[in-house]
C-alpha cells in the first residue's frame, strides 16, 4: 500500500480547471517531487493534499485513511507537514517559539517540546538565532525555519512547496543534505513541488510532471527529462526563456 | 546538555532584575494600605482592577488576536446575576460568583460559536462584541427583576460591615482583594504564556492558517481564549456589584465601559504580562489627576477625562503602538523578563 | 385603522431609512476603497447634527438646505483626517487603525459633551408638524423632505461614481489596489477625496437628520453600531447594498417601536445583524467570499 495515493483529483475554481484528474502514488521512504510550469496546479494539488480545499472529484488517501475532506489541523495530526510556498513563520514569536509551536503536537508537555525543538533548530543549523524573531531573519532562514517547523511535528509525509526557490547554490546543498538526511534515518517521506531541477535531479527518486494541471509524464527523475512531452512543455520552454 | 540549560532559561525566562522588581512590587502594594488614606486607597483598587480586567481582555486580543470592544457586557452580567442573587435570595458573592461566571461563559460560548463558526474575523468580531453588549445594555434595561432602567441597588446597612463572606467591608477588605485578583491574573497568564494553551493561541494570532497547518483548531484555541476571558471578566463584575452597591444598565454595559478595559493593556502593551499592569498604574493615576486639574482650571464638565484618555489612546497607538512596557523593560534592562 | 397605522408606520420606516442609507454609504465607500473602518462614523454624523444646531439658533438656516455647506466642510474634513492621520496607519495592523478611530470617537463624543452638555437639543422647524393627508395615512412633511434631500445626495454620488473619470478611478481602486497603482492613479490623493466623500455623507445625513430627532452627545455610538450594522446587512463595500440594508432597517426600528418598545428598537437591528452574519456573513448584496 502506498502512503499517499490520489487518485482521479479534479480541482476547478470558477470554471477553471486546476487540477484535472491527477492521479499518483507516493510510496512509503520515497522523495517525490512534482514538477511542471508555473500555473500548472502544484500548489492547488498541495493544499488538496493538506486539507485546505476539498477536490471535487477523486479521493486522496493517506497510509489507507480517506483525507479529502478532511480539516488541514487533523491531515497535520495524522502525520502531514507542510510548508507554504510564500513561507509564513510567526514573525513575532521567537525562533525556538516556532519550532516548539510544531512540536507540542506530539510532545507530553511544553518542556519536552522545547527540547525537540532545540534539537531539530540544530539540525537545520538554526540554533544560534534561537532566541530571534522569525521577522528578523533572512529569507534562507525563514524557509529553514519553515521546514523546522513542519519537521518538528514529527511528520510521516512532509510536503515542501518550493523550499529551494531563491537560494544560493550552497545553501541549496545545505538543504539538500539536511532533506537526504531526514529521509534517510527517519524514515520520512517527502513529497515536493520544485522549480530548481538541480535539486530535483539530485533528490527525487521520482517525478511527476503536471502542465495546466493535468499529468503528463511521471518517472525517474532520467526517464522523465527525457520525455519529449516534457522536454516541450516544461524544461524546453524553461531553457528557451 | 546545553539544550536543558538554555531550556530551562527560556522557560524560566525571569531574569533575577524581574524578581526583584516583582518583589519590590508586592511589597509596596501589600504596605500601601498601612500609609495611604482613603481616597488614595480607592484609586489602587481602581489600578488594582483595571490590571485585572486588563489582564482578561489581554488574553483575547493580546493571546489570541481577537479584538473584543465589548466587554463590559460580561463586567454587566457578573455583576448584575451576583446581586441579583444576593438581593433576591439571599446568596453570597463567594457562592454567586459560580453562576456569575457560568453566565459569562455561556453568553461568550454563544458569541463565539456565531464568529468562529461563519468565519467572523477582526473588525466584524469587534462588531459583534459590541453588538452583543448593547443588546444586553438595552436589554436589562427592560428587566424589571434588576430595576431596569432606573438601577439595581445592593443594601449597605451598618449592621453587615465587616460580613466578609456577604463582600461587605471597608476600603481595605476590598483593597486587597482587587490585588489578590490582579495578582492572580498576573499569575495565571504567566502560566498560560508557557503553557499549551497559550502557544496555541499566540499561533493563532500570529497566522490562523499556519498553525492549522501545525495541527492546532484555530476555532477551539479561540473559543478557549474567549471564554476564559469573559469568566475572569465576570469574576470583576461581581467586585463591581458588592463594592459600588448600584448598577445602572446605561454605565455597566456601555460602550465607555468597554474602552476603559481596553485602555491599560493597550497604553501598557498589549501581548505582554507587564502591559496591564503598568497601563493601569498610569492610567488610574492620570485620570485622577486630570480631574482635579481640569476641576482647579473649572474645566469640570463631565466628558473633560474621557476626552483626554481618548488623545491619549491615539497618541499611544500612534507614537509607541506597542505599549509603554516594551520600552520601560528596556530602560530597565529586563531582557526577556516576560513577553 | 390598524393596517393604515402599519402602512403609515412602515411608510415612515422607509423615509428615516433613507437617511440612514445615507449614512451608512459613507462608511461602505470608505470601508470599500480605503479598506479602513471608520469607527467615527457616527460621531461625525452626530458632529454634523450640533453644526447644524448651531447653524439654525444663529442663521436660521434650514437643516436640509444646510446639508449642502455641511457635506462640503465633512468633505475636507475627511480629506484632511485621511492625509494627516488615517494615512500613516494604512500600513498597520487592522486593530491598530481601529483603534485610532476608537480613539477619535471618544475625543469627538466628549468634546461635544463638554460643549453641549448631555441633554438633548431639538429644533424646532416651522413644518415640523406639518403633514400630509395621502389617501389613509399621515405622512409628515419633514420626513419627506429629509428622505428627498437623502435621495438627492445619494443620486448625486452615484452619478459621481459611474460617470465621472474620479469616480471610475475609485471603483477601480476598490477593485484593485495594485492595478489602480500601475496605471499611475495616485492612491493616496483617491484614498483622502475617498475618505472626504465618505464623511460628506456622514455629515449631508447628520444634518439632515437634525430635522428629524432631537441631537444628544449619546446618539453617536449608537449612530456608528446604527451605520455598521445597516453595512453589514447589505453588504460591505455594495453601495446599493448600503442603502437595501438602510430600509430594512428603517423599517425593522419603526416596526419595533410600535409593536415592541420604541427603546427597544435597537435590539430588532442587532437581531437582524445576527441573523444576517449567521445566514448570509457576506451581506444581502455583498459578493460572497471565495
Amino acid at each position: 500500500m502506498s502512503l499517499l495515493s490520489i487518485e482521479g483529483v479534479t480541482k476547478r475554481f470558477r470554471g477553471l480547471v486546476a487540477v484535472d484528474n491527477v492521479s499518483l502514488a507516493v510510496e512509503q521512504g520515497a522523495i517525490f517531487a512534482v514538477i511542471g510550469p508555473n500555473g500548472a496546479g502544484k500548489t492547488t494539488l498541495f493544499n488538496l493534499i493538506a486539507g485546505v480545499f476539498a477536490p471535487d472529484a477523486g479521493t486522496i488517501a493517506f497510509a489507507g485513511e480517506r483525507i479529502d475532506r478532511a480539516a488541514p489541523e487533523h491531515v497535520c495530526q495524522l502525520g502531514i507537514a507542510r510548508t507554504f510556498q510564500i513561507v509564513r513563520p510567526f514573525p513575532e514569536l521567537s525562533v525556538i517559539e516556532n519550532a516548539a509551536i510544531g512540536a507540542m503536537l506530539r510532545a507530553g508537555d511544553m518542556d519536552e517540546a522545547y527540547i525537540s525543538a532545540g534539537e531539530i533548530l540544530r539540525r537545520l543549523d538554526l540554533w544560534d538565532k534561537h532566541a530571534r524573531k522569525a521577522r528578523e531573519l533572512t529569507l534562507p532562514d525563514r524557509k529553514r525555519l519553515e521546514v523546522a517547523r513542519a519537521l518538528a511535528t514529527r511528520p510521516k509525509l512532509l510536503l515542501l512547496d518550493e523550499v529551494m526557490a531563491g537560494l544560493r547554490p550552497t545553501e541549496t546543498d545545505r538543504i539538500l543534505d539536511i532533506l537526504r538526511t531526514i529521509n534517510r534515518e527517519e524514515n520520512i517521506t517527502i513529497l515536493m513541488i520544485e522549480h530548481v531541477m538541480r535539486a530535483v535531479m539530485a533528490l527525487a527518486t521520482r517525478v511527476h510532471v503536471l502542465h495546466h494541471g493535468a499529468t503528463i509524464a511521471e518517472g525517474t527523475p532520467e526517464e522523465v527529462t527525457r520525455d519529449p512531452r516534457v522536454i516541450e512543455s516544461y524544461l524546453g520552454a524553461e531553457a528557451f526563456a | 546538555m546545553i539544550a536543558h540549560g538554555a531550556i530551562a532559561q527560556i522557560l524560566a525566562g525571569v531574569s533575577r532584575r524581574a524578581r526583584v522588581l516583582i518583589g519590590g512590587l508586592a511589597i509596596v502594594m501589600l504596605a500601601a494600605p498601612l500609609v495611604l488614606d482613603r481616597y488614595l486607597l480607592s484609586v489602587l483598587i481602581l489600578v488594582c482592577l483595571a490590571a485585572y480586567t486588563g489582564q482578561a481582555w489581554n488574553i483575547l486580543l493580546g493571546f489570541a488576536g481577537l479584538l473584543s470592544l465589548g466587554h463590559a457586557l460580561y463586567l454587566g452580567l457578573g455583576a448584575y446575576v451576583s446581586a441579583a442573587l444576593y438581593v433576591h435570595f439571599g446568596i453570597g458573592p463567594w457562592l454567586g460568583v459560580f453562576p456569575a461566571v457560568a453566565v459569562c461563559i455561556v453568553v461568550a460560548a454563544s458569541l463565539g460559536w456565531l464568529a468562529f463558526r461563519f468565519r467572523i474575523e477582526g473588525v466584524y468580531f469587534a462588531l459583534l462584541t459590541i453588538a452583543f453588549a448593547e443588546v444586553a445594555r438595552v436589554g436589562f434595561d427592560h428587566i424589571g427583576f434588576t430595576g431596569g432602567a432606573g438601577g439595581f441597588f445592593l443594601p449597605v446597612r451598618s449592621e453587615d460591615q465587616g460580613q466578609w463572606w456577604n463582600l461587605r467591608g471597608g476600603p481595605t477588605f476590598f483593597y486587597y482583594l482587587a490585588l489578590l485578583l490582579a495578582a492572580a491574573a498576573f499569575v495565571l497568564c504567566a502560566a498560560l504564556r508557557r503553557s499549551r494553551v497559550g502557544h496555541r493561541w499566540l499561533a493563532v494570532r500570529e497566522d490562523p492558517e499556519a498553525a492549522r497547518a501545525l495541527g492546532i483548531d484555530i476555532n477551539r484555541a479561540r473559543m478557549s481564549a474567549l471564554v476564559l476571558s469573559a469568566a475572569m471578566t465576570g469574576i470583576a463584575g461581581v467586585f463591581q456589584a458588592f463594592y459600588a452597591n448600584n448598577l445602572f444598565p446605561s454605565q455597566i454595559f456601555d460602550i465607555s465601559r468597554s474602552i476603559d478595559i481596553i485602555l491599560a493593556p493597550i497604553i501598557g502593551g498589549v501581548g505582554t504580562l507587564f502591559g496591564p499592569i503598568l497601563g493601569a498604574f498610569v492610567l488610574a493615576p492620570l485620570g485622577e489627576v486630570l480631574i482635579s486639574i481640569t476641576g482647579a482650571i473649572g474645566l469640570n464638565a463631565p466628558g473633560t477625562k474621557a476626552l483626554f484618555f481618548g488623545l491619549f489612546l491615539m497618541a499611544i497607538i500612534a507614537g509607541v503602538p506597542s505599549g509603554l512596557w516594551p520600552r520601560l523593560r528596556e530602560l530597565l534592562r529586563l531582557r526577556s523578563a516576560s513577553r | 385603522m390598524t393596517f393604515s397605522l402599519y402602512l403609515e408606520v412602515l411608510v415612515q420606516g422607509v423615509l428615516t431609512g433613507l437617511v440612514y442609507g445615507l449614512m451608512a454609504l459613507g462608511l461602505s465607500v470608505i470601508f470599500g476603497v480605503v479598506r479602513v473602518v471608520n469607527f467615527a462614523h457616527g460621531e461625525f454624523a452626530v458632529l454634523a447634527m450640533y453644526t447644524t444646531f448651531v447653524l439654525f439658533t444663529v442663521l436660521h438656516l434650514d437643516p436640509i438646505v444646510a446639508a449642502i455647506p455641511i457635506a462640503a466642510l465633512f468633505f475636507v474634513m475627511g480629506w484632511l483626517l485621511q492625509r494627516f492621520v488615517v494615512q500613516p496607519f494604512i500600513h498597520r495592523p487592522q486593530h491598530d487603525q481601529f483603534i485610532l478611530l476608537v480613539g477619535l470617537a471618544i475625543v469627538l463624543v466628549n468634546a461635544l459633551l463638554m460643549i453641549f452638555g448631555p441633554d438633548s437639543r431639538h429644533t424646532n422647524l416651522a413644518y415640523s408638524y406639518d403633514s400630509w393627508f395621502v389617501g389613509p395615512i399621515i405622512v409628515d412633511k419633514v420626513r419627506a423632505y429629509a428622505a428627498a434631500a437623502a435621495v438627492v445626495v445619494t443620486a448625486a454620488l452615484f452619478a459621481f461614481f459611474r460617470f465621472t473619470l474620479v469616480g471610475t478611478a475609485i471603483r477601480a481602486c476598490a477593485d484593485n489596489l495594485t492595478g489602480a497603482a500601475v496605471v499611475g492613479l495616485d492612491v493616496k490623493k483617491l484614498y483622502a477625496l475617498t475618505f472626504g466623500l465618505g464623511l460628506a455623507c456622514a455629515g449631508a445625513a447628520g444634518a439632515i437628520m437634525v430635522a428629524l430627532t432631537d441631537v444628544t452627545p449619546m446618539l453617536a455610538p449608537s449612530f456608528t453600531l446604527l451605520a455598521f450594522t445597516i453595512v453589514i446587512i447589505g453588504g460591505l463595500g455594495s453601495m446599493a447594498g448600503a442603502l437595501l440594508g438602510g430600509l430594512l432597517i428603517g423599517v425593522a426600528e419603526a416596526l419595533a417601536s410600535i409593536i415592541v418598545a420604541p427603546s427597544m428598537k435597537s435590539m430588532v437591528s442587532f437581531a437582524l445583524l445576527v441573523a444576517v452574519l449567521a445566514l448570509r456573513p457576506q451581506g444581502l448584496l455583498g459578493k460572497p467570499a471565495t
